[in-house]
Protein backbone atom coordinates (compact mmCIF):
# COMPACT_ATOMS: atom_id res chain seq x y z
CA UNK A 1 0.00 0.00 0.00
CA UNK A 2 1.66 2.81 -1.24
CA UNK A 3 -0.25 5.32 0.88
CA UNK A 4 0.71 4.21 4.36
CA UNK A 5 3.76 5.74 5.93
CA UNK A 6 5.63 3.19 8.05
CA UNK A 7 8.52 4.73 8.48
CA UNK A 8 7.63 8.12 9.66
CA UNK A 9 11.31 8.68 10.93
CA UNK A 10 12.84 8.99 7.97
CA UNK A 11 11.40 12.62 7.27
CA UNK A 12 10.12 14.58 9.98
CA UNK A 13 7.22 16.04 9.51
CA UNK A 14 4.69 17.51 12.10
CA UNK A 15 1.61 18.95 12.34
CA UNK A 16 1.88 21.92 13.55
CA UNK A 17 -1.09 22.31 15.76
CA UNK A 18 -2.62 19.92 13.65
CA UNK A 19 -3.02 23.09 11.08
CA UNK A 20 0.18 22.94 8.73
CA UNK A 21 2.93 20.41 7.95
CA UNK A 22 6.64 21.49 9.18
CA UNK A 23 9.55 19.89 7.52
CA UNK A 24 12.70 19.76 9.27
CA UNK A 25 15.35 19.01 6.59
CA UNK A 26 18.63 17.54 8.07
CA UNK A 27 22.26 17.14 6.92
CA UNK A 28 23.40 16.22 4.33
CA UNK A 29 21.15 17.99 2.71
CA UNK A 30 20.96 15.65 -0.27
CA UNK A 31 20.57 12.55 1.29
CA UNK A 32 17.59 14.11 2.74
CA UNK A 33 16.00 15.22 -0.40
CA UNK A 34 16.25 11.48 -1.59
CA UNK A 35 14.21 10.36 1.28
CA UNK A 36 11.95 13.09 1.03
CA UNK A 37 11.59 12.32 -2.52
CA UNK A 38 11.01 8.54 -1.65
CA UNK A 39 8.39 9.32 0.86
CA UNK A 40 6.24 11.62 -1.88
CA UNK A 41 6.60 8.77 -4.73
CA UNK A 42 5.29 6.30 -1.37
CA UNK A 43 2.59 8.39 -1.22
CA UNK A 44 1.14 9.62 -4.01
CA UNK A 45 0.40 13.65 -3.74
CA UNK A 46 1.32 14.18 -0.59
CA UNK A 47 3.18 17.33 -0.58
CA UNK A 48 1.40 18.62 -3.96
CA UNK A 49 1.08 22.39 -3.75
CA UNK A 50 0.65 21.45 -0.34
CA UNK A 51 1.21 25.10 2.51
CA UNK A 52 4.64 23.63 4.56
CA UNK A 53 6.68 25.32 6.84
CA UNK A 54 10.66 24.81 6.98
CA UNK A 55 12.34 24.31 9.90
CA UNK A 56 15.77 25.39 9.95
CA UNK A 57 16.19 25.82 13.74
CA UNK A 58 18.45 22.29 13.90
CA UNK A 59 20.34 23.19 10.66
CA UNK A 60 23.80 25.02 9.89
CA UNK A 61 22.53 26.49 6.69
CA UNK A 62 23.61 29.85 4.91
CA UNK A 63 21.82 32.35 2.66
CA UNK A 64 22.90 30.52 -0.74
CA UNK A 65 22.17 27.32 0.60
CA UNK A 66 18.31 27.90 2.16
CA UNK A 67 18.11 29.62 -1.31
CA UNK A 68 19.35 26.37 -2.77
CA UNK A 69 17.29 24.19 -0.75
CA UNK A 70 13.86 26.01 -1.16
CA UNK A 71 14.58 25.90 -5.13
CA UNK A 72 14.92 22.07 -4.58
CA UNK A 73 11.27 21.84 -2.67
CA UNK A 74 10.03 23.91 -5.34
CA UNK A 75 11.16 22.02 -8.34
CA UNK A 76 9.43 19.03 -5.83
CA UNK A 77 5.98 21.43 -5.45
CA UNK A 78 6.02 21.68 -2.46
CA UNK A 79 5.08 25.48 -1.28
CA UNK A 80 6.69 26.92 1.57
CA UNK A 81 4.80 28.71 3.29
CA UNK A 82 7.40 30.06 6.11
CA UNK A 83 10.50 29.30 7.52
CA UNK A 84 10.40 29.03 11.36
CA UNK A 85 13.77 29.09 13.19
CA UNK A 86 16.36 30.92 10.35
CA UNK A 87 18.35 33.89 11.92
CA UNK A 88 17.47 37.05 10.51
CA UNK A 89 20.49 37.28 8.29
CA UNK A 90 19.71 34.48 6.37
CA UNK A 91 16.58 36.06 4.92
CA UNK A 92 15.92 38.20 1.95
CA UNK A 93 13.46 39.71 -0.25
CA UNK A 94 11.30 36.77 -2.27
CA UNK A 95 12.10 33.79 0.49
CA UNK A 96 9.15 32.77 1.86
CA UNK A 97 8.43 35.11 5.32
CA UNK A 98 10.05 34.11 8.62
CA UNK A 99 7.71 32.29 11.09
CA UNK A 100 7.91 32.00 14.75
CA UNK A 101 5.54 29.21 16.82
CA UNK A 102 3.63 28.64 13.45
CA UNK A 103 2.85 32.60 12.75
CA UNK A 104 4.64 34.61 11.30
CA UNK A 105 7.44 36.60 13.26
CA UNK A 106 7.23 40.14 13.91
CA UNK A 107 10.06 42.03 12.16
CA UNK A 108 11.77 43.26 14.56
CA UNK A 109 12.46 40.38 17.49
CA UNK A 110 10.42 41.43 20.76
CA UNK A 111 11.84 39.96 23.75
CA UNK A 112 10.90 36.38 24.43
CA UNK A 113 8.11 36.74 26.84
CA UNK A 114 5.50 38.11 24.62
CA UNK A 115 5.88 36.34 21.80
CA UNK A 116 6.84 32.55 23.09
CA UNK A 117 3.96 30.61 23.63
CA UNK A 118 2.92 28.60 26.56
CA UNK A 119 3.89 25.09 26.16
CA UNK A 120 0.57 23.13 26.34
CA UNK A 121 -1.52 25.90 26.03
CA UNK A 122 -5.22 25.25 25.83
CA UNK A 123 -5.71 23.63 22.55
CA UNK A 124 -8.35 25.25 21.53
CA UNK A 125 -6.15 28.02 21.23
CA UNK A 126 -4.27 26.66 18.88
CA UNK A 127 -7.23 26.40 16.03
CA UNK A 128 -6.65 29.92 14.85
CA UNK A 129 -5.61 28.87 11.43
CA UNK A 130 -2.09 30.01 10.16
CA UNK A 131 -2.74 29.34 6.29
CA UNK A 132 -6.64 30.55 4.94
CA UNK A 133 -6.51 27.68 1.86
CA UNK A 134 -7.79 30.13 -0.60
CA UNK A 135 -11.35 28.79 -1.72
CA UNK A 136 -11.15 27.97 -5.42
CA UNK A 137 -14.61 27.59 -7.04
CA UNK A 138 -13.40 24.69 -9.76
CA UNK A 139 -11.08 22.76 -7.05
CA UNK A 140 -12.05 18.89 -7.16
CA UNK A 141 -12.25 17.78 -3.64
CA UNK A 142 -9.40 14.75 -3.36
CA UNK A 143 -9.95 11.90 -1.37
CA UNK A 144 -8.06 8.76 -0.98
CA UNK A 145 -9.81 5.35 0.34
CA UNK A 146 -7.70 2.75 2.28
CA UNK A 147 -8.80 -0.92 1.82
CA UNK A 148 -6.82 -2.26 5.24
CA UNK A 149 -6.78 -1.87 8.63
CA UNK A 150 -4.06 0.47 9.41
CA UNK A 151 -1.93 -0.72 12.25
CA UNK A 152 0.04 0.41 14.75
CA UNK A 153 2.92 2.59 14.15
CA UNK A 154 1.50 3.64 11.19
CA UNK A 155 0.30 6.95 9.60
CA UNK A 156 -1.54 7.83 6.75
CA UNK A 157 -1.21 12.42 6.31
CA UNK A 158 -3.56 13.10 3.43
CA UNK A 159 -3.92 17.00 3.46
CA UNK A 160 -5.41 17.24 0.17
CA UNK A 161 -8.74 16.10 1.10
CA UNK A 162 -10.60 13.18 2.71
CA UNK A 163 -9.46 9.73 4.00
CA UNK A 164 -11.83 6.70 3.68
CA UNK A 165 -10.21 3.42 5.72
CA UNK A 166 -12.34 0.33 5.20
CA UNK A 167 -11.47 -1.76 7.80
CA UNK A 168 -9.83 -0.20 11.49
CA UNK A 169 -7.19 2.22 13.11
CA UNK A 170 -5.70 0.29 15.42
CA UNK A 171 -3.76 1.96 18.71
CA UNK A 172 -1.40 3.86 17.91
CA UNK A 173 -1.70 4.50 14.13
CA UNK A 174 -2.77 7.80 13.32
CA UNK A 175 -4.70 9.78 10.56
CA UNK A 176 -4.27 12.80 9.33
CA UNK A 177 -7.01 14.05 6.62
CA UNK A 178 -6.92 17.86 5.60
CA UNK A 179 -10.94 17.06 4.73
CA UNK A 180 -12.90 14.68 6.39
CA UNK A 181 -12.38 11.26 7.89
CA UNK A 182 -14.06 7.54 7.56
CA UNK A 183 -13.87 4.84 9.23
CA UNK A 184 -15.83 1.80 8.56
CA UNK A 185 -14.56 -0.26 11.05
CA UNK A 186 -13.27 0.70 14.78
CA UNK A 187 -11.33 3.81 15.61
CA UNK A 188 -8.84 2.83 18.44
CA UNK A 189 -5.98 5.26 17.48
CA UNK A 190 -6.02 8.83 16.65
CA UNK A 191 -8.32 10.83 14.06
CA UNK A 192 -7.34 14.38 12.69
CA UNK A 193 -9.83 15.84 10.64
CA UNK A 194 -9.56 18.97 8.75
CA UNK A 195 -5.63 19.52 9.82
CA UNK A 196 -4.67 21.91 7.50
CA UNK A 197 -7.60 24.68 8.51
CA UNK A 198 -10.70 23.48 7.88
CA UNK A 199 -13.48 23.72 10.43
CA UNK A 200 -16.18 21.83 8.56
CA UNK A 201 -14.38 18.48 8.35
CA UNK A 202 -15.59 16.05 10.17
CA UNK A 203 -15.10 12.86 11.20
CA UNK A 204 -17.39 9.73 11.28
CA UNK A 205 -16.23 5.93 12.47
CA UNK A 206 -18.56 3.01 13.04
CA UNK A 207 -16.79 2.39 16.31
CA UNK A 208 -15.18 4.92 18.85
CA UNK A 209 -12.72 3.65 20.74
CA UNK A 210 -10.35 6.49 19.91
CA UNK A 211 -6.80 7.61 21.84
CA UNK A 212 -7.76 11.09 20.25
CA UNK A 213 -9.76 13.29 18.32
CA UNK A 214 -8.77 16.77 16.36
CA UNK A 215 -10.58 18.60 14.14
CA UNK A 216 -9.20 21.64 12.78
CA UNK A 217 -6.49 21.51 15.27
CA UNK A 218 -9.32 21.66 18.40
CA UNK A 219 -8.70 17.66 20.32
CA UNK A 220 -10.21 15.88 22.58
CA UNK A 221 -8.53 12.77 24.15
CA UNK A 222 -9.90 9.59 25.41
CA UNK A 223 -10.40 11.18 28.34
CA UNK A 224 -12.51 13.84 27.54
CA UNK A 225 -14.66 11.63 25.75
CA UNK A 226 -18.43 10.82 26.72
CA UNK A 227 -18.56 7.19 28.10
CA UNK A 228 -21.48 6.52 26.35
CA UNK A 229 -20.13 7.03 23.14
CA UNK A 230 -17.32 4.70 23.52
CA UNK A 231 -17.83 1.54 21.08
CA UNK A 232 -20.81 3.31 19.22
CA UNK A 233 -21.11 4.69 15.86
CA UNK A 234 -20.45 8.12 15.84
CA UNK A 235 -19.99 11.19 13.90
CA UNK A 236 -18.23 14.38 15.44
CA UNK A 237 -17.70 18.21 14.29
CA UNK A 238 -17.12 21.49 15.17
CA UNK A 239 -18.81 23.56 16.39
CA UNK A 240 -17.04 26.91 17.40
CA UNK A 241 -14.61 25.81 19.73
CA UNK A 242 -15.82 22.49 20.61
CA UNK A 243 -16.02 19.11 19.33
CA UNK A 244 -19.46 18.17 19.17
CA UNK A 245 -20.69 14.11 18.75
CA UNK A 246 -23.45 12.11 17.96
CA UNK A 247 -24.52 7.89 17.64
CA UNK A 248 -24.88 7.01 14.39
CA UNK A 249 -28.00 4.83 13.90
CA UNK B 1 9.32 -25.01 -3.69
CA UNK B 2 11.16 -24.00 -0.19
CA UNK B 3 8.59 -21.95 2.16
CA UNK B 4 9.93 -19.58 4.24
CA UNK B 5 8.45 -18.64 7.77
CA UNK B 6 9.14 -16.07 10.59
CA UNK B 7 7.74 -16.52 13.71
CA UNK B 8 7.57 -13.00 15.22
CA UNK B 9 5.73 -10.86 17.73
CA UNK B 10 7.06 -7.67 19.00
CA UNK B 11 6.68 -8.34 22.17
CA UNK B 12 9.18 -10.36 24.33
CA UNK B 13 8.26 -13.29 26.53
CA UNK B 14 4.85 -14.35 24.10
CA UNK B 15 6.34 -18.20 22.94
CA UNK B 16 8.21 -17.43 19.53
CA UNK B 17 11.03 -19.58 20.70
CA UNK B 18 8.30 -22.28 21.66
CA UNK B 19 6.61 -22.10 18.94
CA UNK B 20 9.43 -22.22 16.33
CA UNK B 21 10.41 -25.62 17.71
CA UNK B 22 7.09 -26.93 18.21
CA UNK B 23 6.17 -26.07 14.74
CA UNK B 24 9.67 -26.91 13.55
CA UNK B 25 8.85 -30.79 14.85
CA UNK B 26 5.50 -30.83 13.92
CA UNK B 27 6.70 -30.31 9.96
CA UNK B 28 9.43 -32.07 10.12
CA UNK B 29 7.16 -35.42 11.25
CA UNK B 30 5.36 -34.88 7.61
CA UNK B 31 8.47 -35.83 6.18
CA UNK B 32 9.81 -32.55 5.20
CA UNK B 33 12.63 -31.36 5.40
CA UNK B 34 12.81 -28.80 7.88
CA UNK B 35 15.22 -25.97 9.33
CA UNK B 36 14.23 -23.49 12.30
CA UNK B 37 16.92 -20.92 12.34
CA UNK B 38 17.35 -18.68 15.31
CA UNK B 39 17.76 -15.06 14.89
CA UNK B 40 18.39 -14.42 17.97
CA UNK B 41 21.82 -13.06 17.95
CA UNK B 42 23.14 -12.64 21.78
CA UNK B 43 20.20 -14.40 23.19
CA UNK B 44 20.13 -17.56 21.89
CA UNK B 45 17.39 -20.17 23.37
CA UNK B 46 16.19 -22.10 20.43
CA UNK B 47 19.14 -24.71 21.23
CA UNK B 48 18.17 -25.05 24.60
CA UNK B 49 14.41 -25.82 23.69
CA UNK B 50 15.71 -28.48 20.45
CA UNK B 51 17.79 -30.27 23.27
CA UNK B 52 20.95 -29.40 21.18
CA UNK B 53 22.17 -26.91 23.12
CA UNK B 54 25.89 -28.93 23.62
CA UNK B 55 26.31 -29.73 19.85
CA UNK B 56 26.81 -26.33 18.90
CA UNK B 57 29.91 -25.71 17.33
CA UNK B 58 29.19 -23.09 14.06
CA UNK B 59 26.57 -20.60 14.34
CA UNK B 60 24.65 -18.37 12.00
CA UNK B 61 26.88 -15.40 12.04
CA UNK B 62 29.49 -18.00 11.52
CA UNK B 63 27.98 -18.58 8.33
CA UNK B 64 27.66 -15.03 7.27
CA UNK B 65 31.30 -13.76 8.18
CA UNK B 66 32.63 -17.18 5.94
CA UNK B 67 34.14 -18.69 8.85
CA UNK B 68 31.96 -21.99 8.46
CA UNK B 69 30.21 -23.25 5.66
CA UNK B 70 26.81 -23.68 5.66
CA UNK B 71 26.57 -27.56 6.41
CA UNK B 72 29.13 -27.21 9.58
CA UNK B 73 26.45 -25.29 11.13
CA UNK B 74 23.76 -26.93 10.39
CA UNK B 75 22.90 -29.63 13.47
CA UNK B 76 20.95 -32.56 12.69
CA UNK B 77 17.63 -33.64 15.40
CA UNK B 78 18.57 -36.59 17.28
CA UNK B 79 15.03 -37.91 17.41
CA UNK B 80 13.55 -36.64 13.28
CA UNK B 81 16.30 -36.85 10.74
CA UNK B 82 14.22 -34.06 8.86
CA UNK B 83 14.42 -31.63 11.53
CA UNK B 84 17.53 -29.50 11.58
CA UNK B 85 19.15 -26.32 13.32
CA UNK B 86 20.98 -23.10 12.47
CA UNK B 87 21.83 -21.59 15.71
CA UNK B 88 22.57 -18.16 16.96
CA UNK B 89 25.84 -16.90 18.25
CA UNK B 90 25.29 -16.05 21.56
CA UNK B 91 28.54 -14.27 22.27
CA UNK B 92 28.22 -11.35 18.80
CA UNK B 93 25.93 -8.89 19.06
CA UNK B 94 23.02 -8.19 16.37
CA UNK B 95 25.02 -6.16 14.19
CA UNK B 96 26.72 -8.66 13.25
CA UNK B 97 23.87 -10.13 10.94
CA UNK B 98 24.07 -7.80 7.70
CA UNK B 99 21.06 -7.74 5.32
CA UNK B 100 23.64 -9.20 2.64
CA UNK B 101 25.11 -12.27 4.54
CA UNK B 102 21.09 -13.19 6.18
CA UNK B 103 20.35 -13.18 2.16
CA UNK B 104 23.12 -15.29 1.15
CA UNK B 105 22.33 -18.17 3.81
CA UNK B 106 18.44 -17.87 3.12
CA UNK B 107 19.00 -18.34 -0.92
CA UNK B 108 21.04 -21.29 -0.12
CA UNK B 109 18.71 -22.72 3.11
CA UNK B 110 15.99 -22.67 0.24
CA UNK B 111 17.70 -25.22 -2.47
CA UNK B 112 17.70 -28.08 0.76
CA UNK B 113 15.11 -27.75 3.08
CA UNK B 114 11.27 -27.88 2.22
CA UNK B 115 10.69 -25.10 5.48
CA UNK B 116 12.54 -22.29 6.75
CA UNK B 117 11.56 -21.38 10.07
CA UNK B 118 13.18 -18.09 11.53
CA UNK B 119 12.38 -17.36 15.37
CA UNK B 120 12.54 -13.69 15.56
CA UNK B 121 13.71 -11.56 18.39
CA UNK B 122 11.83 -9.56 19.80
CA UNK B 123 11.21 -5.72 19.31
CA UNK B 124 10.91 -4.50 15.95
CA UNK B 125 14.77 -3.61 15.20
CA UNK B 126 17.24 -4.77 13.01
CA UNK B 127 17.23 -8.32 14.58
CA UNK B 128 13.72 -8.74 14.07
CA UNK B 129 13.10 -7.00 10.35
CA UNK B 130 15.97 -8.71 9.47
CA UNK B 131 14.25 -12.42 10.67
CA UNK B 132 11.19 -11.15 8.55
CA UNK B 133 13.07 -9.98 5.49
CA UNK B 134 12.66 -13.16 3.36
CA UNK B 135 9.22 -14.06 4.61
CA UNK B 136 6.59 -15.94 2.72
CA UNK B 137 4.36 -16.82 5.53
CA UNK B 138 4.14 -14.94 8.91
CA UNK B 139 3.28 -16.65 12.60
CA UNK B 140 2.58 -14.06 14.39
CA UNK B 141 2.68 -14.98 17.88
CA UNK B 142 0.23 -13.24 20.61
CA UNK B 143 -1.25 -13.82 23.86
CA UNK B 144 -4.68 -12.79 24.83
CA UNK B 145 -3.50 -9.61 26.42
CA UNK B 146 -3.16 -5.33 24.66
CA UNK B 147 0.44 -5.18 24.57
CA UNK B 148 0.84 -8.37 23.17
CA UNK B 149 -2.02 -7.26 20.91
CA UNK B 150 -0.69 -4.21 20.20
CA UNK B 151 2.71 -5.22 19.30
CA UNK B 152 1.33 -7.72 16.76
CA UNK B 153 -0.51 -4.85 15.56
CA UNK B 154 2.80 -3.12 14.68
CA UNK B 155 4.46 -6.25 13.58
CA UNK B 156 1.92 -7.38 10.70
CA UNK B 157 2.22 -3.42 9.64
CA UNK B 158 6.19 -4.02 9.16
CA UNK B 159 5.68 -7.03 7.45
CA UNK B 160 3.66 -5.20 4.99
CA UNK B 161 6.63 -2.96 4.21
CA UNK B 162 9.23 -4.12 5.15
CA UNK B 163 9.59 -7.49 4.00
CA UNK B 164 11.16 -8.63 0.42
CA UNK B 165 7.66 -9.65 -0.32
CA UNK B 166 6.08 -6.35 0.19
CA UNK B 167 8.87 -4.59 -1.68
CA UNK B 168 7.94 -6.58 -4.70
CA UNK B 169 3.90 -5.71 -4.19
CA UNK B 170 3.34 -9.28 -2.67
CA UNK B 171 1.90 -9.56 0.46
CA UNK B 172 3.25 -11.96 3.45
CA UNK B 173 1.17 -14.81 4.15
CA UNK B 174 0.07 -14.15 8.26
CA UNK B 175 -1.34 -16.20 10.62
CA UNK B 176 -2.22 -15.27 13.87
CA UNK B 177 -1.17 -18.03 16.83
CA UNK B 178 -2.58 -17.31 19.90
CA UNK B 179 -0.76 -18.44 22.49
CA UNK B 180 -0.83 -19.23 26.33
CA UNK B 181 -4.92 -18.70 25.89
CA UNK B 182 -6.02 -19.70 29.72
CA UNK B 183 -9.79 -20.31 29.00
CA UNK B 184 -10.68 -19.71 32.56
CA UNK B 185 -9.21 -16.56 32.79
CA UNK B 186 -10.93 -15.37 29.73
CA UNK B 187 -14.15 -16.12 30.96
CA UNK B 188 -13.15 -13.81 33.81
CA UNK B 189 -12.43 -11.27 31.86
CA UNK B 190 -8.60 -11.10 32.86
CA UNK B 191 -7.46 -11.53 29.28
CA UNK B 192 -9.02 -10.83 25.89
CA UNK B 193 -10.97 -13.43 24.02
CA UNK B 194 -10.49 -14.71 20.90
CA UNK B 195 -12.83 -12.90 19.46
CA UNK B 196 -11.63 -9.75 20.69
CA UNK B 197 -8.06 -10.37 19.41
CA UNK B 198 -9.21 -11.44 16.01
CA UNK B 199 -10.99 -8.34 15.58
CA UNK B 200 -8.20 -6.32 16.77
CA UNK B 201 -5.77 -7.76 14.75
CA UNK B 202 -8.29 -8.93 11.54
CA UNK B 203 -6.13 -11.94 9.98
CA UNK B 204 -6.82 -15.22 10.32
CA UNK B 205 -6.04 -17.42 13.28
CA UNK B 206 -3.69 -20.72 12.85
CA UNK B 207 -3.92 -21.87 16.38
CA UNK B 208 -4.82 -21.54 20.08
CA UNK B 209 -2.30 -22.90 22.18
CA UNK B 210 -3.39 -22.71 26.01
CA UNK B 211 -1.16 -22.16 28.59
CA UNK B 212 -0.11 -25.22 30.34
CA UNK B 213 3.24 -26.73 32.35
CA UNK B 214 3.50 -29.46 29.61
CA UNK B 215 4.86 -26.17 27.72
CA UNK B 216 7.91 -26.02 30.30
CA UNK B 217 8.35 -29.69 31.00
CA UNK B 218 9.33 -30.13 27.66
CA UNK B 219 11.64 -27.38 27.68
CA UNK B 220 13.56 -28.65 30.34
CA UNK B 221 13.69 -32.07 28.68
CA UNK B 222 15.31 -30.01 25.58
CA UNK B 223 12.42 -31.28 23.32
CA UNK B 224 10.03 -29.58 20.98
CA UNK B 225 6.64 -29.52 22.91
CA UNK B 226 5.47 -32.17 19.70
CA UNK B 227 8.04 -34.45 20.55
CA UNK B 228 7.89 -33.88 24.17
CA UNK B 229 4.45 -35.85 24.71
CA UNK B 230 2.69 -35.25 22.01
CA UNK B 231 -1.17 -36.30 23.42
CA UNK B 232 -0.72 -33.21 25.38
CA UNK B 233 -3.35 -29.85 25.11
CA UNK B 234 -0.27 -27.54 23.58
CA UNK B 235 1.49 -30.31 21.67
CA UNK B 236 -2.19 -30.94 19.77
CA UNK B 237 -2.93 -27.37 19.48
CA UNK B 238 1.14 -26.80 17.46
CA UNK B 239 0.18 -30.13 15.55
CA UNK B 240 -3.27 -28.60 13.96
CA UNK B 241 -1.72 -25.59 13.86
CA UNK B 242 1.36 -26.70 11.70
CA UNK B 243 -1.29 -28.77 9.27
CA UNK B 244 -3.02 -25.85 8.77
CA UNK B 245 0.02 -23.82 7.53
CA UNK B 246 0.88 -26.63 5.02
CA UNK B 247 -2.37 -25.71 3.88
CA UNK B 248 -4.80 -28.62 5.59
CA UNK B 249 -8.25 -27.43 6.57
CA UNK B 250 -8.35 -28.29 10.16
CA UNK B 251 -11.47 -27.62 12.20
CA UNK B 252 -10.29 -24.90 15.24
CA UNK B 253 -10.69 -25.48 18.56
CA UNK B 254 -10.38 -23.21 22.01
CA UNK B 255 -8.87 -25.36 24.77
CA UNK B 256 -11.30 -26.11 27.35
CA UNK B 257 -14.08 -25.84 25.13
CA UNK B 258 -15.74 -27.89 22.68
CA UNK B 259 -14.47 -29.28 19.50
CA UNK B 260 -15.84 -27.10 16.62
CA UNK B 261 -17.29 -24.06 18.34
CA UNK B 262 -14.64 -21.91 17.07
CA UNK B 263 -15.41 -23.09 13.21
CA UNK B 264 -17.27 -20.34 11.90
CA UNK B 265 -14.16 -18.01 13.42
CA UNK B 266 -11.32 -19.50 11.52
CA UNK B 267 -10.96 -18.40 8.05
CA UNK B 268 -11.50 -15.29 9.01
CA UNK B 269 -9.87 -12.61 6.70
CA UNK B 270 -8.60 -8.84 7.15
CA UNK B 271 -11.27 -6.56 5.15
N1 LIG C 1 1.67 -22.30 26.15
C1 LIG C 1 2.52 -22.03 27.16
N2 LIG C 1 2.20 -22.39 28.42
C2 LIG C 1 3.05 -22.13 29.44
N3 LIG C 1 4.23 -21.52 29.31
C3 LIG C 1 4.60 -21.12 28.08
C4 LIG C 1 3.77 -21.36 26.94
N4 LIG C 1 4.40 -20.85 25.85
C5 LIG C 1 5.58 -20.35 26.29
N5 LIG C 1 5.70 -20.51 27.62
C6 LIG C 1 6.83 -20.10 28.47
O1 LIG C 1 7.03 -18.70 28.31
C7 LIG C 1 8.40 -18.38 28.35
C8 LIG C 1 8.77 -17.60 27.11
O2 LIG C 1 8.62 -18.44 25.97
P1 LIG C 1 9.55 -18.30 24.70
O3 LIG C 1 10.99 -18.29 25.09
O4 LIG C 1 9.11 -19.29 23.71
O5 LIG C 1 9.13 -16.83 24.26
P2 LIG C 1 9.83 -15.90 23.18
O6 LIG C 1 8.72 -15.13 22.55
O7 LIG C 1 10.71 -16.68 22.29
O8 LIG C 1 10.70 -14.96 24.11
P3 LIG C 1 11.83 -13.90 23.64
O9 LIG C 1 11.07 -12.72 23.14
O10 LIG C 1 12.59 -13.64 24.88
O11 LIG C 1 12.63 -14.58 22.56
C9 LIG C 1 9.15 -19.69 28.48
O12 LIG C 1 9.47 -19.87 29.82
C10 LIG C 1 8.14 -20.71 28.03
O13 LIG C 1 8.35 -21.96 28.65
MG1 LIG D 1 12.79 -16.39 21.83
Amino acid sequence: MTKVLTDTRSIRIKGRSFLALVLSPEPPLDAWLTRLDDLASRSAGFFLGRPVVLDVADLEIDRAGLKKLIDELGQRNVRIMGIEGGRPSLFEPGMPPAMKGGRPAPDIEIPAETTAEPVGAAPAKAAVPIVQVEPQATRAISSIVIREPVRSGQSVIFPEGDVTVVGSVASGAEIIAGGSVHIYGTLRGRALAGSVGNASARIFCRRLEAELLAIDGVYKTAEDMAPNLRGQAVQLWLEGDSIMAERLN
Amino acid sequence: MAKVIVVTSGKGGVGKTTSTAALGAALAQRNEKTVVVDFDVGLRNLDLVMGAERRVVYDLVNVIQGDAKLPQALIRDKRLDTLFLLPASQTRDKDSLTPEGVEKVMAELKKHFDWIICDSPAGIERGATLAMRHADIAVIVTNPEVSSVRDSDRIIGLLDAKTERAERGERVEKHLLLTRYDQARAERGDMLKVDDVLEILSIPLVGIVPESTDVLKASNLGAPVTLADSKSAPALAYLDAARRIAGETVPMTIPGEKRGFLGKLFGRRAA
